[in-house]
């Protein structure tokens, strides 16, 4: 049999490193480090003082920047999930935590309109809200696994009437949870200067590894994501696989809205966790993950979610309207992935061999 | 249909039903779903829906609509997506709003600057998907967020426009002859609709035409439908893709002129969620996200049938806020769900009829 | 530039990352000849038809077109203008377009389409040729077979100079072939030049007039048709002689072991697909065969046994005990593995690693929480590798990278990795070179002796003729019948095929 044994010329270090798609969020993130390096290193101080409550706690932009961060962090690891199995976007997560949200308030309260103490158990709160989204996590599911309905058409309908159902769930009232415990899940745990919200997400970011290192869960998810058809014929059940993720992805929204609510210990349904989907879906953009689905690296897009935070606190530091931060984002958006567009990598490349074509010809010359 | 007494294949081919094509079909669906709606909600609400100037006001509020809508339908007919519509609305009525009230312009000007926003746009985005070949998510998704921003940039905060010239556009209204209703006095008042209504017609018929009749328009399909094939076909899928987008930005631009002229005012939170009704609208219609399918006319009527789910909602007298999402998300559910079904029940017809095809013409030779 | 030339490539080159596609290959094509050009995979032929379609664009070398002297071409469009045109393999034209549109779309002056005079047009093109659909009815609406011959139609009414079929006939059965090559002579006396890319050798002996053999991206030389027998062709191709051809070229083989157990056994087996009920056995090291024309049911009856499209009736036993399997999974851990057809759309997981898509079957038997660690997977894949000589840059290279047969081999390793009882091979010499098909050959015979069973299933008779013991015959998806030992012979198959009934019809 003839010996094809052309073998390709072995990629350099460089070639190699930047050949993982975490590249883009590294690059984007030292990009904004030199940026406000430059603007003013004092962006960078991190303080430790006391909180309101006399605990001393953390604080300065890194910290704000881990605080605020994390509920998207959270999202962005269920984002990733479902589309690198379902190739599209879930984009009803911000209703799904207004619903989660209102669930786990109406439990607290017992149905009341404000209340000094847990009326049930917050455990009990906690998982019934994640109950109630990864039902709704499951609601997307189906209509995506089984029904075949794109993803992104698919959670139109969450997105269209989530938040109202989340009205509805509290009869359009705004419940007050007074109890300061509730208050720890978003600002801090007295005695302890580390935000809690970056805890939970550290939590949850050691739970989904040893998820990925002790199940087939990666391996399943690409396969279904690049070939359905195939998967199934290796003994895969697309559909359940696909609903997984639906439901995984649930139950970050859960803990991300757990986060949410702490913070405020009310909900306001309208804003709550609003274009949060579009930030998680940036995030997963942002990390290199291919939008169509496949292969897939969660940490990518969790390091996606802290830059795009990094950012909007970059840009409040220079005291940019709350309204206009949209803008802003956007164009960093477009320049990152233009850069990263394939099209425009390849011109680069063919402007790097041509350089050093003329390179070598100057040295055969001199 | 016995085609076992059949001579040769020839005729027995032509012997069988005619068969719409799938854009036909869902179309058709689309239009009698709503035309049983409003037969409906004539005979059970009686009261306001025989009045012809209620159907009118439908339109007249929604006009901005259905030329969104027809951008979109066009967008996915191509195979992508434009969730930027709704900004761009929002950036439109802001800016001729300020230019009006605060430069003391002209309106005609104002026009102007409307399709020159839309256009800019349309051409940035266009590029970038079409010949950088970005995700048409990514960079709409990044389009609306700079849409939105901007919004805010040129202006803050909401007011109405009291430019003289402007204000007696808004006011026109032109009379439908021979519709109208009697008041109780016995005076007759016609029907009349805004100047925007005659603008949205114009759009649709024009744009049914260019997908009809040229060959600009039949080549979106293709694109939609195969892009791989479309460029083996000698089409320029790039070019054709670029335009469709130029096409959308456009309308958008008109659109927003005419949503401008509806609400009268510039403020940041207009048209919010516009982008997803558009997409909603064009689905009911029977486009398909996928690409390839759609047609202009049932968007038109996707349209009006969001337009009536919601005047139903509110003369049912559910007037909770949440009532109007929820529904539209339901009927959205249901379209989706019975499109997937009829498109997939297709798919296995037409395998089991060809496979029989090819069968029968293999036997008399063997 | 010779007179009667249509098209001359000189000295072409093409490099990819890593991979010299085409050096210094030269070409011609002459008025009214049907010229085969064929090589291995990897030997360049694809890449060679999309240079000269402008899909690749050729990084040095010079194109020649007869009235036209040099020219540049650089895409799709630019070749249509130059009256090459393409048929592809896979079906390049709009399933949601009618198919007087797929005629006529993207080419034609004017910017409006004349619906009534399309339409006009079409059919009569059609009824010329004898195919027998609507013009306004949707594409999708027709079978594979039928859209591969609009797009021939479409190529020929656009009166081209240059007619490139690329492997036509891969998805048509005898029938539609025949009808193909007929069109083909039409198109040869009006003075149209075809390329035929194939690997069907009967079909390149039946209808062209010169050979161009490709081999690793060299030409190793233009021949006519009357002086190169197909041995010398076949060795050409591989650049040696070739004695493995003819060491397989013995006697069918026999099965000895009738009395034992059946491994696999299946009664009343029918499925959603719509083949008739049908029994099937097969004992430990036995290899037998599906046969019959295209869509007579072979593929859908290994699918059922597998599970792989929905099981609607029968029952199962392995060993001798009854099982369920009406799910790919469920047969997999009954010990059965199933190499699918269509290893693009089935087989391969295109963006994952060889190692990964040599290891995906066993994982998937080992269960949800047993991942392999990353040393066992390498250790499998390597294995792998290395038995059944596959040609990749590394374990981690993506499969889609690979050529066709050494992705076949990949497959083809997943399911050995798994150690079946009973292994399914559904076409696995298909679209491969002759090297590699008779190491398939020889290695399914290996597999049986080492006690496996194997069901072989190739649209080329004598591939099973040298391999299986048994052959089942379908027919309309009916099983008519079963051959065996002196009945293994290409007339007794075809006669089977045929049957006697149909003269009762």
């Amino acid at each position: 049999m003839p010996n094809n044994n052309v073998q390709p010329p072995k990629a350099s270090l460089w070639a190699r490193l930047t050949r993982h798609q975490i590249v883009i969020p590294i690059a984007a993130l030292l990009l904004l480090t030199i940026f406000n390096l430059i603007a003013d290193p004092s962006f960078f101080n991190i303080t430790l003082s006391d909180n309101s409550n006399g605990d001393p706690v953390l604080g300065g932009n890194l910290i704000t920047i881990i605080d605020n961060g994390s509920e998207l962090a959270i999202l962005a690891i269920g984002m990733t999930l479902v589309t690198a199995a379902s190739g599209g976007q879930d984009i009803s997560v911000g209703a799904a935590i207004a619903i989660s949200g209102s669930a786990l308030l109406r439990v607290l309260c017992g149905g009341e309109r404000t209340v000094d103490t847990f009326k049930n158990p917050l455990i009990l709160a906690f998982l019934i809200a994640c109950l109630v989204s990864m039902a709704f996590g499951a609601f997307n599911g189906v209509l995506v696994a089984f029904f075949k309905i794109q993803p992104m058409v698919a959670t139109l309908i969450l997105f269209t009437a989530g938040r109202n159902i989340a009205c509805w769930i509290n009869n359009s009232e705004l419940p007050v949870v007074n109890d300061e415990r509730l208050g720890y899940f978003g600002n801090y745990i007295p005695g302890i200067p580390i935000p809690t919200p970056f805890l939970i997400a550290v939590a949850c970011f050691i739970i989904t590894f040893l998820i990925m290192k002790f199940t087939n869960i990666s391996l399943y998810v690409q396969s279904v994501g690049i070939n359905e058809k195939s998967s199934r014929l290796n003994g895969l059940n697309p559909e359940l696989i696909k609903l997984m993720t639906y439901v995984l992805l649930g139950l970050c929204v859960a803990v991300a809205a757990l986060i949410k609510v702490g913070r405020i210990s009310q909900i306001n349904y309208s804003v709550i966790a609003k274009d949060i989907e579009m930030d998680a879906i940036l995030a997963v953009a942002l990390g290199g993950n291919a939008l169509g689905g496949g292969k897939f690296s969660i940490a990518s897009s969790v390091l996606g979610a802290y830059v795009i935070q990094f950012l909007t606190t970059t840009l409040y530091k220079f005291e940019v309207n709350a309204a206009a931060l949209p803008a802003f984002k956007a164009v960093v958006v477009i320049l990152l992935v233009v850069m990263s567009a394939p099209t425009v990598r390849e011109k680069f490349s063919r402007l790097g061999r041509k350089l050093k074509k003329s390179k070598t010809a100057e040295a055969g010359n001199s | 249909m016995n085609m076992s007494n059949v001579n040769s294949s020839v005729s027995a081919v032509k012997k069988t039903r005619k068969r719409m094509t799938d854009t036909n079909l869902l179309t058709t669906i689309t239009v009698t779903v709503f035309v049983v709606m409003y037969v409906c909600a004539i005979l059970f609400l009686k009261e306001g829906f025989l009045k012809p100037q209620t159907m009118l006001n439908l339109i007249s509020t929604n006009a901005y609509l259905i030329i969104l809508a027809c951008g979109m339908s066009l967008v996915m007919i191509t195979g992508g997506i434009d969730i930027s519509v709704g900004g761009v609305t929002a950036l439109v009525a802001m800016s001729c709003a300020v230019y009006l009230d605060m430069h003391d312009g002209n309106v005609y000007i104002s026009m102007l600057i409307a399709i020159g926003i839309g256009l800019a746009f349309g051409l940035v985005q266009g590029f970038l998907i079409a010949y950088l070949k970005i995700q048409p998510f990514i960079v709409t998704l990044a389009g609306m967020f700079f849409a939105r921003g901007m919004t805010t940039i040129v202006h803050t905060n909401p007011f109405n426009v009291s430019n003289k010239d402007f204000v007696e556009l808004k006011d026109t209204r032109i009379i439908i002859p021979l519709l109208g209703s009697t008041t109780k006095k016995g005076k007759f008042i016609p029907a009349t609709i805004e100047i925007g209504v005659i603008v949205a017609l114009v759009i649709v018929l024009l744009l049914f035409c260019l997908l009809k009749w040229t060959k600009l328009g039949r080549s979106f399909y293709a694109v939609g439908g195969n892009k791989q094939s479309a460029l083996m076909l000698g089409i320029n899928v790039q070019r054709t893709t670029f335009i469709s987008y130029v096409i959308c930005g456009l309308l958008a631009g008109i659109g927003g002129f005419v949503y401008f002229m509806h609400v009268g005012s510039g403020s940041p939170s207009h048209a919010t969620g516009a982008e997803m009704n558009a997409i909603a609208s064009s689905i009911i219609g029977g486009t398909m996200l996928t690409g390839g399918v759609g047609n202009i006319i049932g968007t038109l009527f996707g349209v009006l049938t969001l337009a009536l789910i919601q005047n139903i909602v509110a003369s049912l007298g559910l007037d909770q806020p949440w009532w109007t999402g929820i529904t539209i998300a339901a009927m959205l559910c249901i379209f989706l769900v019975i499109q997937s079904i009829i498109i997939s029940r297709r798919k296995k017809a037409d395998m089991k009829a060809a496979a029989a095809q090819s069968n029968k013409e293999a036997a008399p030779a063997s | 530039m010779n007179d009667d030339s249509l098209l001359e490539m000189r000295g072409i080159c093409k490099y990819f990352p890593g991979v010299k596609a085409l050096q210094n290959v030269d070409f011609t094509l002459r008025k009214g000849e049907i010229h085969a050009l064929m090589g291995e995979n990897g030997a360049g032929k694809s890449t060679l038809i999309k240079v000269l379609t402008g899909v690749h664009v050729k990084d040095e070398g010079d194109i020649f077109l007869k009235d036209k002297g040099k020219v540049q071409i650089r895409s799709p469009q630019e070749a249509q203008n130059n009256g090459i045109s393409t048929v592809y393999q896979e079906i390049t034209l709009c399933p949601n377009l009618s198919v007087a549109e797929n005629i006529f779309i993207g080419r034609g002056k004017g910017k409006f389409v004349k619906w009534r005079s399309m339409n006009k047009k079409a059919q009569e093109l059609l009824d010329s040729l004898g195919i027998a659909i609507r013009a306004n009815q949707q594409l999708a609406s027709c079978s594979i077979a039928v859209q591969q011959m609009v797009a021939i139609a479409r190529a020929v009414d656009m009166e081209c100079s240059v007619l490139i079929l690329d492997e036509p006939t891969s998805s048509l059965d005898e029938n539609e072939v025949a009808k193909l090559f007929t069109l083909m002579r039409q198109l040869k006396e009006r003075g149209v030049g075809i390329i035929f890319v194939t690997h069907f050798l009967d079909q390149v002996y039946e209808v062209c007039d010169r050979i161009t053999v490709l081999r690793d991206g060299t030409l190793v030389g233009e021949y006519k048709i009357e002086n190169l027998p197909r041995l010398q062709l076949v060795s050409k191709m591989l650049g040696k002689d070739l004695d493995d051809m003819a060491d397989i070229k013995e006697a069918a083989p026999v099965y000895e072991g009738k009395d034992t157990t059946p491994v696999y056994e299946g009664k009343g087996l029918c499925s959603s697909e719509g083949i008739n009920p049908f029994d099937f056995e097969i004992h430990p090291g036995e290899v037998n065969g599906f046969t019959g024309l295209l869509g007579s049911g072979r593929s859908e009856c290994v699918r059922t046994i597998f599970g792989a499209d929905k099981v609607t009736g029968g029952t199962v036993k392995m060993d001798g005990k009854p099982v369920k399997i009406t799910k790919p999974r469920e047969a997999m851990m009954n010990g059965i593995g199933y190499l699918p057809e269509d290893r693009k759309r089935d087989g391969i997981v295109g963006d994952l690693s060889v190692k990964d898509n040599i290891i995906l079957a066993l994982q998937v038997k080992t269960g949800f929480f047993k991942p392999f660690s990353k040393a066992k997977a390498l250790e499998f894949a390597n294995e792998y590798i290395k038995l059944l000589d596959i040609k990749t840059a590394s374990v981690n290279t993506p499969i889609k990278s690979l050529s066709g047969g050494n992705q076949q081999k990949v497959i083809l390793a997943r399911w050995l990795l798994t150690h079946p009882k009973y292994l399914i091979l559904d076409e696995p010499t298909r679209g491969i070179d002759i090297g590699t098909k008779t190491d398939i050959q020889k290695l399914v015979l290996k597999l049986a002796s080492e006690g496996m069973s194997v069901t072989f299933i190739s649209s080329e008779t004598d591939e099973m003729l040298r391999t299986c013991s048994r052959l089942l015959v379908m027919r309309d998806r009916k099983l008519v019948g079963e051959l065996t030992g002196d009945q293994l012979t290409q007339s007794a198959v075809m006669n089977t095929i045929a049957g006697g009934e149909k003269n009762a019809e």
